[in-house]
C-alpha cells in the first residue's frame, strides 16, 4: 500500500460566501521512499494540496470531497486530534520561506527539542537529538547554533534548522514546499541536493512542491504536473521530458533554458564574431560605500561596490548577474543616478553624469528609463493605465492632451496590450499586464538605454518567458540597449549579448554572454552555472 | 549597552523638560491677563486692591518678574521639589499632593494591573476560541468598551450596584470596597484599549508562517498558542504600556471627580475650576514624569524580550559556509 | 508584433476578483446591517447637529415646573428634568455645540497633524528628527491632562475645550501620516515617476498624498469618536459651556445628582452619545477592513 492516496480530491476557498476551487479531482499517490514532485505555476493548487494532506489549509480552506489517506489514516475530513498525532511524526513539513518559518523569539534547540518531545523524549535527551538533527541537517557547529536564535543565521541556515525540525519528529514523509525559492541558487542547490540524501539514507518519501520543472526533474522519481487546480501530466522526468504527452508541458519545456537544450546552458544570442558598437553607457571604476551607519546597508544588505567597470553597448544588451546582496542592484541605482558614487566615472550617451544635481541630471533621463522588479508595486494603485503611461510626458511637458492620448496608445499597441487597457487601474492587471504596462511607461519618453531591475523573476515561468520575448521584440525595432539585473542565469542566457559576473561589489568576470556561458573562467562562474537546476536531463 | 541606557536616560530627562516647559508656556504666556486669572483663583476681587496692594500681590505671585524670571524660578523650584504654593488654598502645592498621591497611586496602579490582566485575558480568548459567533462577539467586545465615555461607565455602576444593589458605597476612599467601582470604570476602558491592540498582534501573528511550522510539529492549539504567538504577540502591544498607564493616571481626574475621591484626580479637577496655576502645573508635571518613566523602563527592558533588538552585544550573523 | 494576449496569466483570477469588488464597493458595504445603522446613526446626529429643531418639537429651555422629572414616555421620549424640560429636545439641541466643538478639533488636529506628519516624512532627516521630539514632547502630557491645561489658560467654553482637544490628538495624527508618506515614499511606483522626471512636488501631490490618505481618514473617523467622549468629559467636570445651554457632557453631570429616584437624567443622554461614538469606531472598522 502507498503511503499517501489521494482519490478525487476537491479543495476550495471560501471567497465571499462562495467556494473558489482551488484543487479539482486530484488523483495521487506517494509510495514508501519514493520522492514525488509536483510541478505547477502560482495557482495551479499544488500548495493547497499538500496543505490538504495535513490538514494544515487556511482557516477559509475547505476540502469539499474526495479522500485522502496517509498511511492508512483518513485525512480529509478527520479533525484536529487524528491530524495532530500524523504531524511530525508521520508527516513532517519543510515551509516555503525560511527567513519567516522560524519562531524569531525561541532559541533554534528549543524549537528543535520541541518536535523531539512530542515523541516523549524529554530533558537533556532531547537537547541532545536536537543537535544530532542539526548535525544531520548539515548545520556546522551545532552545539553553538541551538543556543542562538533564528535572526542570528543566514536564510540557508534557517532552512536547514527547517530541516532538522522536519526530521525531529521522525516521520515517514516530508513535505517540502518550494523549500528553496527563496534563497539563492547556489545555497538551493546545496540545501537540495542534502535533503535528497537524506530522504534516500533514512528511507523518507518526499513530497516537492516545486513551480521549477527542472528542479523537480533533478530529483525526483516521479513528475506530477498541475494546472488550474488538475492534473495535467505524470510520470518519471525521463517520459515527462522525453516524450511529454501534454502541451502544457511541453511549453513549461521550453521555457526553461537549461532543459532546452539538453542541460546545457547555451546564450541565446551570439555576437562573438561581430564588430563591438559604440558604448552607451560606460561605468568605469565605480566605488561606493554606505557609512556605517546608513541602515539601508543591513536591511538591504548591500554591499559597497569596488572598483565597478560595465559597458552597455549601443543596441544590446549587458546584463549583471549574481547572488542577491552582490551589488548589481546598486550598480544599476547608481547608473540611473538614483544613488551617487563615492568614486569613480559613469558616462550615459556621452555626457559624465557622476556628482550632477537632480536638475542637471534631468534632461538626461529621457535617454535612460527603469523598469522595476515587483510588479505589484511599480504602479501607483490610484493611476489608470493611463495615467501611468503619459505620467513621463507630463512631468517633461511633451505634448497636449490629444498628441499624449495617441501616444499612449502607440505605446500600448508596443507592448501588445489593447487601448482598452487605457482605463484600467493596476489591481484590474495581471502581473504579466503591468509589467507591460510599466514597460511602456519606460518607452514613453523615447529612451535609448532601458535599465531593467529583475524584470521577470516576480513572475511565473510561461509569462516571463512572453515578456522576455517582448523586450526582445521591442530591441529590435526600436533599437533600444539594455541594462539588465539578474539573479537568473537561465534568463540572462536567454536575452543577454554581454554579461558582467558580479559577486561581493565586484566584477569576477566578464565577456560575451556566448563565450561566459560555454567557457566560464572563474569559478564563482562556473558554481553559478552547475547550481541551474537541470543536469539530469542529460544522464535520461 | 551602558552608553544606550545612559543615552535613553537622559533622552527621557530632556523631554520631561520640553514638557514642564510647555506646559509652563501654555499656563504663563497664554492666558491675556494672568495677574488676573491668578487673583481669581486666591479669591481676591481686582478693583478692592490699592494700587499698592495690587503691587504687593504682584510681587507675591512674582508676576513682577520677566517670563524669563518666572521660568527660571520654577525649573530651580521644582528642581529641588517645590512646585510654589497654591493660590486658592495658600499651602505648598506639594503638601496637597503629598495627601493625595497614596489614594491616587492606589488606584490608579491597581487599575493598570486589572487592565492588563482583563485586557490580555479578553484579547487571549477572542483569539482562541473557534466557535464563530463567540469569536466575533469577544473581539468586537473591546470596541464596545472604548466607545463609553468614562463618567458614564461610573454614573452606571453607581445606578445599579450601589443604589439598586446596595453592595458597593457610591462614594468615598475608605476601605477595599470603595475601590472596586473606581477601578472596574478605569478598567472597562484601558482594558478595551489594550485588548484591541492584543486582538490585532494575535491575528498578525497567528498568520506567520512560524505558526504553521509549530503546527506541522504536531503541537496541540493550546502549545502553538501559549509557546509561539503569546510572546511574539504581547512584544508590540508592550510599547502601549505606557500609553495604558497614562489613561489610568488621567482616568483618575473623572473617577474621582465621579466617587469623590480625595485624590490628585479630583485635586486636579479642582484646581482647573479655581484657574490654581501652580497646582495645575504641578499635576501635568507628575503625570509627565510617570508616562516618561514608564517608557523609559520599557525600552530599556525589551531587548531583553526580543532578541531580535540587542543593544547588548554585537550581531554575529552566522557565515555561510557549509561543509559539502 | 506577437499576439500575447493569450497570457496564460494565472494572476487573472484574483485580478478579476478585485474588479468585481472594485465596481461593488458601495454594494458589499451596503449589505452590511452594521454599518448601515451606524452610518445613519451618525447621519441623524449630523443633521441634527444643524437643524436641532427637526426632530423635536418642544422648547428645550422652556420650564414647566408642574411636569419635572417624568420618566420616559411618548411625549417626553426622555422624560423631564428637575424644570420639566424636555430632555430629548434638550440633548437634541445639545448637539450643536458638541458637534461643533468635534469639528474645531478636527479640524485643528487634521491641519496641525497632517502638516507635521508630511512635513516630516517627507523630508526627513533633521526635520524629521526635530518635529518627531516635539510629538514625544506633546505625547508626554497625557491628553487630558494637556487639555486641562489649556482650558486652565484660555477659561472655560466650547471653543476653548475644542482647541484643547483638537491639541491633544494631534500627535496621533501627525505619527499616522508621517508613516504612510514614509511607506509610499519608498515604493517602486514613486521612484519610477522620479526617474520619469517627475518633480518632487509631483510626486508629493499625485502619488504619496493619494495613497496616504486612506489609514489616515480611518484615524480621523476614530478620533471624531475619541474628541466626542473627550469634550463629553471635560463639559462633564464643568468646564464647557455656560448654562442654560447644555453640552452632552453637562447634561450627564446634571442627571448625575438625581440617580437614585430618576436615572433616565443621567443614562440616557450618556446612552446617546455611547451609541455615537460606537457607531463611529464601527464606520472605521469597516473602512479598515474594507481597504486591506
Amino acid at each position: 500500500m502507498s503511503l499517501v492516496e489521494i482519490k478525487g480530491l476537491d479543495v476550495g476557498y471560501v471567497r465571499h460566501r462562495h467556494i473558489q476551487p482551488a484543487v479539482t479531482g486530484l488523483d495521487l499517490t506517494v509510495g514508501a521512499a519514493e520522492v514525488v514532485a509536483i510541478v505547477g505555476e502560482s495557482g495551479s493548487g499544488k500548495t493547497s494540496t499538500a496543505n490538504a494532506l495535513i490538514g494544515l489549509l487556511p482557516a477559509n480552506g475547505r476540502i469539499t470531497g474526495g479522500s485522502i489517506l496517509v498511511d492508512g489514516v483518513q485525512t480529509a475530513q478527520a479533525g484536529e486530534r487524528v491530524l495532530r498525532q500524523l504531524r511530525g511524526s508521520t508527516v513532517g513539513l519543510i515551509p516555503q520561506d525560511p527567513m519567516v518559518g522560524l519562531n524569531p523569539t525561541k532559541r533554534i534547540g528549543d524549537q528543535i527539542a520541541e518536535a523531539v518531545t512530542l515523541r516523549g523524549i524529554s530533558g537533556p535527551a532531547a537537547r541532545a537529538e536536537a543537535i544530532e538533527f542539526l548535525t544531520q541537517a548539515g548545520v556546522p557547529d551545532p552545539e553553538l547554533r541551538v543556543r542562538q536564535y533564528p535572526h542570528e543565521l543566514s536564510g540557508g541556515l534557517r532552512q536547514r534548522v527547517l530541516i532538522a525540525i522536519a526530521l525531529a519528529g521522525r516521520p515517514k514523509l516530508i513535505i517540502a514546499d518550494e523549500p528553496t525559492s527563496a534563497l539563492d541558487v547556489t545555497v538551493q542547490k546545496r540545501i537540495l541536493d542534502h535533503l535528497g540524501g537524506l530522504a534516500r539514507e533514512q528511507g523518507i518519501s518526499l513530497l516537492i512542491i516545486t513551480h521549477d520543472l527542472a528542479v523537480a526533474a533533478d530529483r525526483a522519481d516521479r513528475v506530477v504536473v498541475m494546472r488550474h487546480g488538475r492534473k495535467v501530466d505524470e510520470g518519471d522526468p525521463a517520459t515527462i521530458l522525453n516524450a511529454p504527452r501534454e502541451g502544457y508541458t511541453r511549453q513549461l519545456i521550453t521555457a526553461a533554458p537549461r532543459l532546452a537544450h539538453g542541460g546545457q546552458l547555451v546564450a541565446h544570442c551570439d555576437v562573438r564574431h561581430e564588430p563591438v558598437p559604440e558604448p552607451i553607457l560606460t561605468l568605469t571604476g565605480v566605488g561606493k560605500t554606505f557609512p556605517v551607519a546608513d541602515p539601508r546597508r543591513g536591511k538591504r544588505g548591500f554591499n559597497a561596490l569596488e572598483d565597478v567597470s560595465v559597458t552597455v553597448p549601443r543596441g544590446r544588451t549587458h546584463a549583471l548577474v549574481g547572488e542577491s546582496g552582490c551589488g548589481k542592484t546598486t550598480t544599476l541605482r547608481i547608473a540611473l543616478g538614483l544613488e551617487s558614487a563615492t568614486s569613480g566615472s559613469i558616462v550615459l550617451d556621452g555626457t559624465e553624469i557622476s556628482g550632477l544635481s537632480w536638475n542637471r541630471m534631468r534632461p538626461l533621463r529621457r535617454k535612460a528609463q527603469l523598469v522595476h522588479q515587483d510588479p505589484f508595486a511599480t504602479l501607483d494603485p490610484k493611476f489608470t493605465v493611463r495615467q501611468s503611461v503619459t505620467e513621463p510626458l507630463v512631468s517633461f511637458r511633451i505634448g497636449d492632451r490629444r498628441s499624449r492620448e495617441a501616444r499612449a496608445r502607440e505605446l500600448l499597441d508596443q507592448v501588445a496590450l489593447p487601448a482598452s487597457y487605457l482605463d484600467r487601474l493596476p489591481a484590474e492587471l495581471s502581473g504579466g499586464q503591468r509589467q507591460r504596462v510599466a514597460i511602456a511607461r519606460a518607452l514613453a519618453l523615447e529612451p535609448e538605454l532601458l535599465m531593467l531591475d529583475e524584470p521577470v523573476s516576480a513572475l511565473d515561468v510561461l509569462v516571463q518567458e512572453q515578456i522576455l520575448r517582448l523586450l526582445a521584440d521591442l530591441q529590435e525595432q526600436l533599437g533600444l540597449s539594455y541594462l539588465f539585473v539578474s539573479h537568473d542565469l537561465a534568463v540572462v542566457a536567454q536575452i543577454s549579448h554581454t554579461v558582467s559576473v558580479m559577486s561581493e561589489g565586484k566584477v569576477v568576470e566578464e565577456g560575451s554572454a556566448a563565450e561566459v556561458f560555454a567557457n566560464p573562467r572563474s569559478a564563482y562562474t562556473r558554481e553559478l552555472i552547475d547550481a541551474i537546476p537541470g543536469r539530469r536531463v542529460v544522464t535520461l | 549597552m551602558t552608553r544606550y541606557v545612559v543615552g535613553r536616560i537622559v533622552q527621557a530627562a530632556v523631554v520631561l523638560w520640553a514638557a514642564f516647559t510647555l506646559t509652563f508656556a501654555i499656563l504663563y504666556l497664554l492666558p491675556s491677563n494672568p495677574m488676573q486669572l491668578q487673583l481669581a483663583a486666591a479669591g481676591i476681587e481686582q478693583d478692592s486692591l490699592t494700587p499698592d496692594q495690587f503691587a504687593a500681590m504682584q510681587h507675591k505671585f512674582g508676576l513682577d518678574q520677566s517670563i524669563w524670571e518666572q521660568y527660571w524660578q520654577h525649573l530651580s523650584g521644582v528642581l529641588h521639589g517645590d512646585f510654589g504654593d497654591s493660590l486658592s488654598q495658600q499651602v505648598p502645592v506639594l503638601d496637597l499632593i503629598g495627601q493625595r498621591i497614596g489614594s491616587t497611586l492606589l488606584l490608579s496602579v491597581s487599575a493598570a494591573v486589572v487592565s492588563l490582566l482583563a485586557g490580555s485575558a479578553l484579547a487571549y480568548l477572542a483569539t482562541f476560541v473557534r466557535w464563530n459567533p463567540l469569536r466575533l462577539v469577544l473581539t468586537r467586545l473591546p470596541a464596545l468598551g472604548a466607545s463609553f465615555p468614562q463618567f458614564f461607565i461610573a454614573l452606571f455602576l453607581i445606578q445599579f450596584l450601589s443604589f439598586q444593589l446596595g453592595w458597593f458605597p457610591a462614594t468615598g476612599t475608605e476601605g477595599v470596597v470603595s475601590l472596586v467601582m473606581p477601578v472596574a470604570t478605569i478598567a472597562v476602558v484601558t482594558s478595551s484599549v489594550l485588548a484591541q491592540v492584543l486582538i490585532k498582534s494575535f491575528d498578525e501573528t497567528l498568520s506567520q508562517p512560524y505558526i504553521i511550522t509549530a503546527r506541522a510539529k504536531g503541537l496541540s492549539r493550546t502549545a502553538v498558542h501559549l509557546r509561539h504567538a503569546f510572546r511574539n504577540a504581547a512584544l508590540p502591544a508592550m510599547t502601549i504600556l505606557g500609553v495604558i498607564v497614562g489613561l489610568t493616571v488621567t482616568s483618575s481626574i473623572v473617577v474621582e471627580t465621579v466617587f469623590t475621591r480625595e485624590g490628585v484626580g479630583k485635586l486636579a479637577q479642582e484646581a482647573v475650576l479655581s484657574q490654581d496655576v501652580p497646582v495645575v502645573l504641578a499635576v501635568v508635571t507628575l503625570a509627565a514624569t510617570v508616562f516618561v518613566t514608564v517608557n523609559l523602563v520599557v525600552d530599556l527592558l525589551y531587548p531583553l524580550l526580543d532578541p531580535r533588538i540587542s543593544h547588548v552585544r554585537a550581531k554575529v550573523t552566522a557565515p555561510e559556509v557549509v561543509p559539502a | 508584433m506577437t499576439a500575447v494576449l493569450t497570457e496564460t496569466d494565472p494572476i487573472l483570477t484574483p485580478a478579476e476578483e478585485t474588479r468585481t469588488r472594485h465596481g461593488g464597493r458601495l454594494g458589499t458595504l451596503a449589505r452590511k446591517p452594521g454599518f448601515l445603522l451606524a452610518s445613519l446613526y451618525v447621519l441623524f446626529v449630523i443633521s441634527v447637529a444643524f437643524r436641532p429643531g427637526l426632530f423635536s418639537s418642544q422648547d428645550p429651555y422652556g420650564t414647566h415646573p408642574e411636569s419635572s422629572m417624568q420618566p420616559p414616555s411618548g411625549a417626553h421620549l426622555f422624560g423631564t428634568d428637575v424644570y420639566g424640560r424636555d430632555l430629548w429636545s434638550r440633548v437634541l439641541h445639545g448637539s450643536p455645540l458638541t458637534i461643533k466643538a468635534t469639528l474645531i478639533a478636527l479640524a485643528i488636529a487634521l491641519i496641525a497633524g497632517l502638516g507635521l506628519g508630511i512635513v516630516s516624512g517627507f523630508f526627513g532627516g533633521l526635520t524629521d528628527g526635530f518635529l518627531m521630539r516635539v510629538i514625544d514632547v506633546l505625547l508626554a502630557i497625557p491628553g487630558l491632562l494637556l487639555a486641562l491645561s489649556i482650558v486652565t489658560a484660555l477659561g472655560y467654553g466650547t471653543i476653548p475645550v475644542a482647541v484643547a482637544v483638537g491639541v491633544g490628538i494631534v500627535p496621533g495624527f501627525a505619527r499616522t501620516t508621517r508613516a504612510e508618506v514614509l511607506r509610499v515614499k519608498t515604493l517602486p511606483y514613486v521612484e519610477a515617476a522620479r526617474a520619469g522626471g517627475a518633480s518632487w512636488g509631483r510626486v508629493l501631490l499625485r502619488h504619496i498624498l493619494p495613497n496616504s490618505w486612506g489609514p489616515v481618514a480611518v484615524l480621523a473617523v476614530l478620533d471624531a469618536g475619541v474628541a466626542i467622549i473627550a469634550i463629553a468629559s471635560l463639559s462633564f467636570l464643568g468646564f464647557g459651556a455656560a448654562p442654560p445651554a447644555a453640552e452632552w457632557g453637562t447634561l450627564i453631570a446634571d442627571g448625575r445628582n438625581y440617580l437614585v429616584t430618576s436615572w433616565w437624567l443621567s443614562l440616557l443622554p450618556g446612552v446617546f452619545v455611547a451609541l455615537l461614538v460606537l457607531s463611529l469606531n464601527h464606520i472605521a472598522k469597516t473602512f479598515q477592513e474594507l481597504g486591506r
